[in-house]
């Protein structure tokens, strides 16, 4: 290559490095425009959403009697009351929910990503998409016709985790398999090259590599199901008492609350239904944060 | 302990490609072997064979026999896991765990093979780390992320995590390609130190490179693309350097193609 001079910026001369303009410049501004309406337009329903729910809903959930008695003895015209009930139905449902469908999930997940040269992957792979697609009033009826209307159970919270986890199995398993993928296999090398089994690989260096990741993903899973109402409506009945037994009788759940409280016509009840959507929000936001927190302690080092 | 190994017509398969074919070379125990030839001549893949690395790619065959110490390392009752135990690898990009830290790093292959002694660990990890010449650059930091240290740091840790399990041969694939000249440098001596207790092959694009660091080079090439490697020359560096007996080796060192 022979040497060039460099070329001095003149402001003054004609040069082929001028500012944008023109047509391109026009193009670059709207849609700019376009892009930031486009994000004001996703982002205030939400922020509306959020503003209803907690400008109605606050004056009972800063009560602590709202988080620790039931709606037993209440009445329609009374005000005030409590989501004990209803609350310790959500969170059971969703913990056996979840003990159930994350075991599963992630080693559903792994199966899909570190055995690929498997035969089965393909299949298991098409069902997980096809059962991210279910919607849960199916996934209710389906755990009803096999349990209540086959074995003849009787209704109860349990059946409702049942149908939380066919909703939840899927979402885990394709969490789990993206953070799987996107661990390098650099570092699966590393450990073969090492003298490590596979197994302990995978468990060793592959899943601590993606744990973050996962987590997140369980916890979108989780806060998804907690909303779900069609399994509820099916498979189990709302009650006002507290019942600590997911194998027994009635069992409320936040859902349940603000639909039942919702049929109240009565201001007390109105009241009601806004605090338990505003007490599930902040579950779930408690959840999130903790997964965060977790997140933060474990896997990559930074 | 150092090993010799004799490769005896090996071909690697990777489904139905064929993409080293019949190769055959004997290496010295305590040298270092390096393996040169242009970009897709089956070095990198003929250099997985020695630790069964290919296995871990579906589809990937290894055929022939690789005979180190009297044991053929590709025979059927031979656990590949135990192979890498005895034949460690450092690859082209430095590869430190990133969710350990650099004394974990360091000894990962004997904590993940359930080694829980403490002492144990803290001996093995300060010899290795000596021996990678990384020792007194880390010493103070040994809890902190080894994702953190810079590129030269990283690949010798990774060298001193290949040689904590005490391996008997040491296999690099391009070790310096992804480094600057001071970090090469470091690593080029510390692969000379190497030699005094292990067998190594090294994998590299860089001729200078192998006349430095190599007492034997090997030449590898392909026809054309789609073609299988081949061994085409092998012997004493200084020789392959001035006086190769093949025609191609002598285009390749010289410039002429490749």
């Amino acid at each position: 290559m022979s040497t060039s001079t460099v070329r001095k910026l003149d402001p003054e001369s004609p040069s082929s490095l001028t500012g944008v303009k023109g047509r391109r410049r026009f193009v670059d501004r709207a849609m700019r425009v376009v892009v930031f309406l486009a994000f004001l337009l996703a982002v205030i329903p939400l922020f509306w959403v959020l503003w209803i729910t907690i400008s109605r809903g606050i004056g009972l959930v800063i009560s602590p009697e709202w988080w620790t008695t039931s709606m037993r003895n209440v009445g329609p015209n009374d005000f005030g009351g409590g989501a004990a009930a209803a609350i310790q139905g959500t969170l059971i449902q969703a913990a056996i929910a979840t003990a159930i469908a994350v075991p599963v999930g992630v080693l559903a997940g792994i199966y899909l990503v570190e055995y690929s040269d498997k035969p089965l992957v393909r299949p298991v792979s098409f069902m997980t998409d096809v059962l991210t697609g279910i919607p849960s009033i199916v996934s209710g009826l389906f755990i009803y016709a096999l349990f209540i209307t086959t074995f003849g159970f009787n209704r109860m919270g349990f059946l409702v985790a049942l149908a939380l986890t066919l909703l939840m199995v899927p979402v885990v398993v394709r969490g789990t398999e993206e953070m799987l993928r996107i661990v390098p296999n650099e570092l699966r090398e590393a450990s073969y090259a090492l003298g490590v089994p596979r197994y302990r690989t995978i468990l060793k260096v592959v899943l601590p590599t993606a744990i973050s990741g996962i987590i997140t993903s369980v916890m979108l899973a989780v806060a998804r199901i907690m909303g779900e109402t069609a399994p509820l409506l099916i498979l189990v009945g709302y009650t006002a008492s507290l019942n600590p037994n997911p194998f027994e009788g009635e069992q409320a759940a936040l859902p349940l609350m603000i639909n039942v409280e919702r049929g109240n016509p009565l201001p007390p009840g109105q009241e009601r239904a806004w605090a338990a959507a505003l007490t599930l929000i902040l579950i779930v936001m408690l959840l999130n944060i903790g997964a965060r927190i977790i997140s933060r302690f474990s896997g990559i080092k930074k | 302990m150092s090993k010799t190994i004799d490769a005896n017509n090996v071909s690697v398969h990777y489904g139905k490609f064929l993409a080293v074919e019949d190769v055959s070379m004997h290496i010295e125990k305590n040298s270092v072997t390096a393996f040169i030839g242009p970009s897709g001549c089956g070095k990198t893949t003929f250099l997985r064979a020695l630790n069964r690395m290919i296995e871990t790619i579906p589809g990937g065959r290894v055929d022939g026999s690789i005979i180190m110490d009297g044991v053929d390392i590709l025979g059927a009752d031979v656990d590949p896991v135990a192979v890498r135990r005895d034949v460690g690898m450092v690859f082209q990009r430095p590869n430190p765990f990133p969710t350990m830290s650099i004394f974990d790093n360091v000894v990962a292959g004997l904590k993940l093979n359930g080694e829980r002694n403490k002492a144990t660990l803290q001996d093995v990890a300060e010899e290795a780390l000596r021996s990678a010449n990384l020792w007194n650059e880390v010493k103070d930091r040994l809890d902190r992320p080894g994702a953190g240290l810079s590129g030269g740091q990283q690949q010798r840790l990774c060298i001193a995590r290949a040689i904590a399990v005490k391996p008997d041969v040491l296999l690099m694939d391009e070790p310096c390609s992804a480094l600057d000249p001071i970090s090469t440098l470091a690593i080029e001596d510390l692969i000379l130190e190497l030699k005094r207790e292990y067998t190594v092959a090294i994998v590299t694009h860089n001729m200078q490179q192998a006349s430095r660091v190599s007492d034997t080079t090997g030449f590898f090439t392909i026809a054309s693309v789609g073609e299988p490697g081949h061994l085409i020359e092998m012997g004493p560096t200084e020789k392959i350097f001035s006086t190769p007996l093949e025609q191609a080796t002598e285009d390749y060192i010289t410039g002429r193609f490749g």
